[in-house]
């Protein structure tokens, strides 16, 4: 009867609307996660500082410190003096790396010989040492086919250097490999099985705590309008949340929605099934909102981790891998991304909206069967 | 009307090893009030659970209104009240929200659940903290709350958990009250209680111990079964811990206690006489000490308690506060 599932639905909010700090922290939450992920937790490496320890200060020499400088991944942060300075910069963090270019650089390079220029990497952070290892390798090799080019000019044989194969790359739909573009859609995913496992778990463990669920349960409410009565204010703050995302991704950080918005709200729709069923799932086991509260986390972290949120999963081994596939936050960050980013529509996000479903209807129907209008 | 309001046979709930009812039978006719004394622990709410379908009965059978509990909860919900040991109340919520709440949970709606909040709220006198939210409630008010959110839906069948506990004795007064005023209207009450006086309400009582029940009879009943000679025995002045431990020792004496600043014993019938008990509790041998009196009075629903816990060896078992 709707009467029923309609008073459940009507006090759920006002549980919701008179708790301030819980509805504070369902709204300022995906704010402050966005904030942070968008800007702090960016994986784009810019500005390195580089310590340099120049021996030689010859033309030549000025001339390969400059295009380090020139680049984007470094600036020039210190003149050394010594190999025991730059060693000294880089174990104090105030370097990423250091550049020693030899005495007699400039004099070796006009004899047409090979010189050595060391490059010391901080790899402490691998993200870090990755780009600037990659930098440094490029900086260098652009700069002897520049030297190369200028030996066979100074022969009179200009023009006669080309390389053998260029490379022509293009990158698509984050053309500028902006961090935001792809960490905020999977935002969404992040925030709505945060809420949703979180808030419905407690909401219903809270009124077996308080002893209200015993009142309740002894009236001739079904358990099928208790549980959608009770989940459908959570199901509406996880949209609430998702557009809350959306609209200040592309406010704040520009995130171009390539795909179709109503598709991605569906697929929303689809994927919250799952974060209910599990936030429903723990709370027929917890006897307490701690309890709840450490269950959900120990379910939400592995999904975070193994998502491909932080990590990609192309980057795993591969008994990894496979395990990700247990992990329904993976199937929809693999929607919104595509939607996003890529603009996909359904053929091409298929495997993923039905491993969405498929996981959403295990879990929910094994959560509904597992509650009982009973205390035993 | 010949089918009993409940009927219970051989109920029996185990948790694990523990056996919080055993075998409990007993009939309640429509239109009783019926109480269930017993310390805590003693299965009482249990009891009330499995009557309502929430606890599974371990063995045994309930038949509620006619139907059996375990086929049919959903039909035996909709038909009773029920005011648990908490009054789980939603304290955020105000009392008419709370009120509400729940009659639309029954099924009510529109003018009809208006005009039975109004009623509950009027019967209960919370009309003018309609607009308070529960939470703010003092224990008196929250229990008055608790028993309108029962009675919301006219439930020819109430069940009522302690539904005292924690309540002034005036409130209790008023409380009792509107019980008398549900059961003239033909409403069947069972009401757990550990207060000896409240019992005493009740038109029957049944005496639960350790899961079993004892008896189950009017108070007054209970009271002409006690096999034994009630005695009270001041004695002015006298250390009363070494007065009860002198009479405890009498022979023909099944139980002693304090009583106030009395002695109160029980006597196998005839053993004693007022003047031989005066002389046990005088303190020389064969003086009777000034002011010592001994009154012979009425068995109290404690003795009742007191001689049914008393296993047959004598020792005492957990006796009710």
């Amino acid at each position: 009867m709707t009467g029923r599932l309609m008073a459940i639905v009507r006090k759920e909010f006002i549980h919701i609307l008179r708790d301030p700090r819980t509805l504070m922290v369902s709204f300022v939450m995906p704010l402050i996660m966005l904030v942070l992920l968008g800007v702090a937790a960016t994986t784009d490496v810019r500005n390195m500082p580089l310590a340099v320890w120049d021996q030689d200060k010859s033309a030549a020499s000025r001339q390969l410190i400059e295009a380090y400088g020139a680049a984007d991944y470094f600036k020039l942060a210190y003149d050394a003096d010594s190999g025991a300075q730059i060693e000294q910069l880089i174990t104090t963090g105030e370097a990423q790396a250091g550049l020693t270019i030899p005495p007699n650089f400039g004099a070796d390079l006009a004899a047409g010989r090979s010189v050595e220029v060391r490059l010391v990497i901080d790899g402490s952070d691998p993200t870090l040492a990755q780009t600037a290892l990659a930098a440094a390798t490029q900086l260098g090799q652009a700069q002897s086919v520049r030297v190369v080019t200028e030996r066979l000019a100074t022969k009179g044989q200009a023009g006669a250097f080309t390389m053998p194969i260029a490379v022509q790359a293009q990158v698509w739909y984050n053309p500028d490999l902006r961090s935001a573009y792809y960490m905020v859609p999977a935002l969404i995913g992040i925030i709505m099985m945060f809420q949703c496992v979180v808030l419905t778990s407690t909401a219903i463990v809270r009124e077996r705590e308080r002893g209200t669920i015993e009142q309740l349960i002894v009236t001739p409410v079904r358990s099928s309008e208790l549980l959608l009565g009770k989940l459908a204010p959570y199901v509406l703050l996880g949209f609430l949340d998702t557009l809350e995302i959306l609209v200040l991704g592309v406010l704040l950080f520009g995130v171009p929605i390539a795909g179709s918005v109503p598709l991605l709200l569906a697929c929303a729709a689809l994927f919250l099934i799952t974060p209910l069923g599990i936030g429903l799932l723990i709370s027929t086991v917890s006897k307490s909102q701690q309890e709840a509260m450490l269950l959900s986390l120990f379910f939400l972290l592995p999904n975070i981790f193994l998502s491909g949120f932080f990590f990609p999963i192309a980057a795993m081994p591969t008994w990894l891998q496979a395990i990700t596939y247990a992990f329904p936050l993976r199937y929809f960050l693999t929607i919104v991304r595509g939607i996003i980013l890529k603009g996909a529509g359904v053929t091409e996000l298929l495997p993923a909206i039905l491993a969405t479903a498929v996981y959403g209807l295990v879990v929910m129907t094994i959560a509904t069967r597992r509650f009982h209008k009973r205390l035993d | 009307m010949a089918e009993p309001a409940i009927a219970v046979r051989n109920l029996t709930k185990r948790f694990g090893t523990f056996t919080a009812v055993d075998a409990v039978s007993f009939e309640v006719a429509r239109g009783e009030v019926v109480g269930y004394l017993g310390p805590n622990g003693s299965g009482k709410t249990t009891t009330i659970r499995m009557l309502l379908g929430l606890l599974r009965p371990t063995s045994g059978s309930a038949v509620v209104l006619g139907h059996d509990v375990a086929r049919e909860p959903e039909w035996v919900r909709l038909r009773s009240g029920y005011m648990s040991q908490k009054f789980a109340l939603y304290e955020d919520l105000t009392v008419l929200e709370n009120l509400r709440f729940y009659g639309a949970v029954y099924g009510l709606s529109g003018s009809r659940l208006a005009q039975r909040s109004a009623e509950m709220l009027a019967m209960v006198g919370l009309d003018v903290h309609r607009d308070v939210r529960a939470g703010s409630l003092a224990g008196g008010w929250r229990q008055r709350l608790a028993m309108a959110i029962a009675l919301v839906h006219e439930p020819p069948l109430l069940f009522l958990d302690e539904p005292t506990s924690g309540v002034d004795p005036e409130a209790r007064r008023a409380f009792w009250d509107i019980i008398y005023g549900l059961a003239d209207g033909g409403t069947t009450v069972f009401v757990t209680t550990h207060y000896m006086d409240e019992a005493e309400h009740c038109g029957r009582l049944g005496i639960m111990s350790g899961g079993h029940l004892l008896a189950m009879d009017t108070p007054t009943r209970l009271r002409e079964s006690v096999a034994g000679d009630p005695w009270n025995i001041t004695a002015p002045g006298a250390n009363l811990a070494e007065l009860l431990d002198r009479l405890e020792a009498l022979p023909g004496v099944s139980h002693a206690g304090l009583l106030g600043d009395q002695v109160h014993l029980i006597t196998a019938p005839g053993t004693h006489a007022a003047a031989s008990l005066g002389a046990a509790a005088a303190p020389g041998a064969g003086a009777v000490a000034d002011g010592i009196a001994v009154e012979r009075v009425e068995a109290t629903l404690e003795d009742v308690f007191a001689v049914l816990t008393t296993a047959p060896g004598g020792t005492p078992k957990e006796v009710a506060a």
